[in-house]
């Protein structure tokens, strides 16, 4: 195993994130406030409370999971992006490394900036709004699988575009709809019955329901089919990359 | 083993249908210096880039020191160091931090007088902490000579090293390169200078629409395909070449201030002291003379006229 390369890889996607540490800080925490002040005073105070939890701290779990998907995707995809798109993707290409290390490296830098930036947010919403977390294993584990999971989707997202317009079109066209249809903002309980059906064909679903179990006890689904499903995503993802890897898509002619 | 670099009928077809490379042999020994030319198009670099796993081969192998560049891949990229042909760095990297990168990357722990020492010989320790976006492209060409060399390969290949870059600085490149080669690195390179392949390459070995058509040592392809002339300036121009010098194939030049006579290199010695002792008794007298031998660049011209 070629340990010093997945952790020049790793390093460096981190200094990458180092030197724009402003903007992919400042702003999350910006959109966040923005949110609550939005939906958790100024519409929140008119809204009921949710399984028992204020709709202020109800949205707490859905927010992260919509920060969590957005930038794991968005720091992976355009990790391995730029370097196909500058050419320096060669030197990786022309290592002594396997793609499993490869992967580790861009995917492990991708997953952890996107999990200290939850852990932000989740701060930061703290400061808004009175948060308890039952069980935090589990919201750590959901945590963890859902930035690795998004992170190997967001890398063949990026190993996928042949152009910056591409980059954009999936999280835009795709990730977003599904994670504000997935019930960041609502418990999809609170659907027409035809709809819920429907919603659950929404991988985000089993997320954000899984993720919001762990801080309120009460969960759209079930948390094991939570757990269960996104480790099929996981897997997919997985599969989808050794095929990239063994038939060098995209990567190589 | 002999041979650091086997390559067996390899051949590339492109996605697009084209054939870069057809039915390549080619073996690189040990230790050498090997230049490969070939006008655009011709191959060089996707051969280059199969060999260094940036580009999947259609048929045939390739072994770096005996292992397979796809199945054994681990054991023979790491030997292997590659500057390509097209200048891609980093922008907002420092050049020790992309240096140091290369290295790690290539699975060698971290040793900072190694890269110390390549970042001086290639004059690049005094811009050290700079970001390669503000580098000029010669420094930026150093740059990746110096990521190539980070990780102590034993084989490097050079994709035209010297594209672009001032006379001085060529200089420096071939005697960085020959070190390399007294330190016992085997190193192929492109080139589309000729005298630079002249000057540093123990063999050579010409590549035209995907195929080999040649390999020679240099030496050996001057000395059977450099035509060497001897010019004479002559006292009193001639008009016609005088009969008894017809057997040596003479020629008339400068309107006839000057004969010219070609000869075969191997034919060297006896040749001209043949010529010149006729001329003496035929009464022809001259007051100058040069020699001169055709340039690697009109053998290779020749070459590939030859074949189009
Ligand atoms: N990805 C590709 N898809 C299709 N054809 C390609 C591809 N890459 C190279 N070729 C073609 O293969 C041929 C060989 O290209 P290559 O880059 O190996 O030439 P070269 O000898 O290095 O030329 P140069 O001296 O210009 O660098 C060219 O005709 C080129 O157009
Ligand atoms: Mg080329």
């Amino acid at each position: 195993m070629n340990l010093h390369a997945m952790r020049a890889i790793y390093l460096f996607e981190m200094a990458r994130a180092g030197r724009t540490v402003l903007q992919s800080i400042i702003a999350p925490v910006i959109s966040t406030s923005l949110y609550f002040v939005v939906f958790g005073a100024a519409i929140g105070s008119r809204m009921q409370a949710i399984d028992g939890v204020s709709f202020g701290s109800f949205i707490v779990p859905g927010l992260i999971m919509l920060s969590l998907l957005t930038q794991s995707i968005s720091n992976a995809s355009f990790g391995i992006y730029f370097p196909k798109f500058t050419g320096t993707i060669y030197e990786v290409l022309s290592a002594p490394v396997a793609p499993f290390e490869i992967v580790v490296g861009y995917v492990g830098a991708a997953a952890t900036k996107s999990i200290i930036l939850a852990l932000i947010i989740l701060a930061t919403a703290g400061l808004f709004v009175p948060i308890e977390v039952q069980h935090p294993f589990w919201m750590l584990l959901f945590l963890v699988l859902t930035a690795v999971t998004f992170s190997l989707f967001g890398f063949i997202i990026g190993i996928w575009a042949d152009g910056f317009e591409k980059l954009q079109l999936v999280p835009l066209l795709i990730v977003t709809p599904l994670t504000f249809l997935g019930g960041s903002f609502y418990s999809i309980t609170m659907l027409p019955p035809v709809w819920q059906k429907v919603a659950l064909l929404n991988p985000v679903v089993y997320l954000v329901s899984g993720f919001r179990w762990s801080f309120f006890g009460t969960a759209d689904v079930h948390v094991g089919i939570s757990v269960i499903m996104t480790l099929v995503f996981l897997a997919i993802c997985l599969g989808i990359i050794t095929w990239i890897f063994k038939t060098g898509y995209r990567l190589k002619n | 083993m002999q041979n650091i670099i086997s390559v067996a009928n390899l051949s590339k077809v492109y996605a697009s249908g084209f054939e870069a490379l057809k039915d390549v042999s080619l073996d690189i020994q040990r230790g050498e210096i090997f230049a490969l030319l070939g006008p655009n198009g011709a191959g060089k670099t996707t051969l280059i880039s199969i060999i260094c796993g940036l580009v999947n081969p259609s048929t045939g192998t390739v072994l770096a020191d005996g292992d397979n560049v796809v199945t054994e891949y681990r054991a023979a990229r790491s030997r292997i160091g590659l500057v390509p042909q097209e200048l891609t760095t980093d922008a907002f990297e420092t050049v020790l931090a992309t240096v140091t990168f290369s290295r790690g990357l290539f699975g060698k722990p971290p040793n900072p007088a190694h890269i110390e020492k390549i970042l001086r010989e290639l004059s690049l320790w005094d811009k050290r902490d700079s970001r390669l976006r503000t580098l000029s492209g010669g420094m930026k060409r150093r740059v990746m000579i110096a990521k190539a060399l980070s990780h102590e390969p034993e084989i490097l290949f050079l994709d035209e090293p010297t594209a672009g870059v001032d006379v001085e600085l060529r200089r420096d490149m071939w005697e960085v390169v020959r070190q390399l080669r007294e330190s016992g690195v085997t190193i192929i390179l492109t080139t589309h200078y000729i005298e630079e392949a002249e000057e540093m390459a123990d063999r050579i070995g010409v590549i035209h629409r995907g195929r080999i058509i040649l390999i020679e040592e240099k030496a050996e392809l001057m000395r059977k395909l450099g035509k060497k002339q001897l010019t004479l300036q002559l006292q009193e121009p001639l008009h016609a070449i005088p009969d008894g010098l017809g057997a040596y194939g003479l020629a008339l030049g400068d309107g006839g201030n000057e004969l010219i006579y070609s000869y075969d290199a191997d034919a060297e010695q006896k040749g001209i002291a043949d010529v010149l002792g006729a001329l003496g008794k035929a009464g022809i007298h001259f007051k100058d003379l040069q020699t001169s031998q055709r340039s690697l660049e009109e053998i290779f011209v020749s070459l590939v006229s030859e074949r189009s």
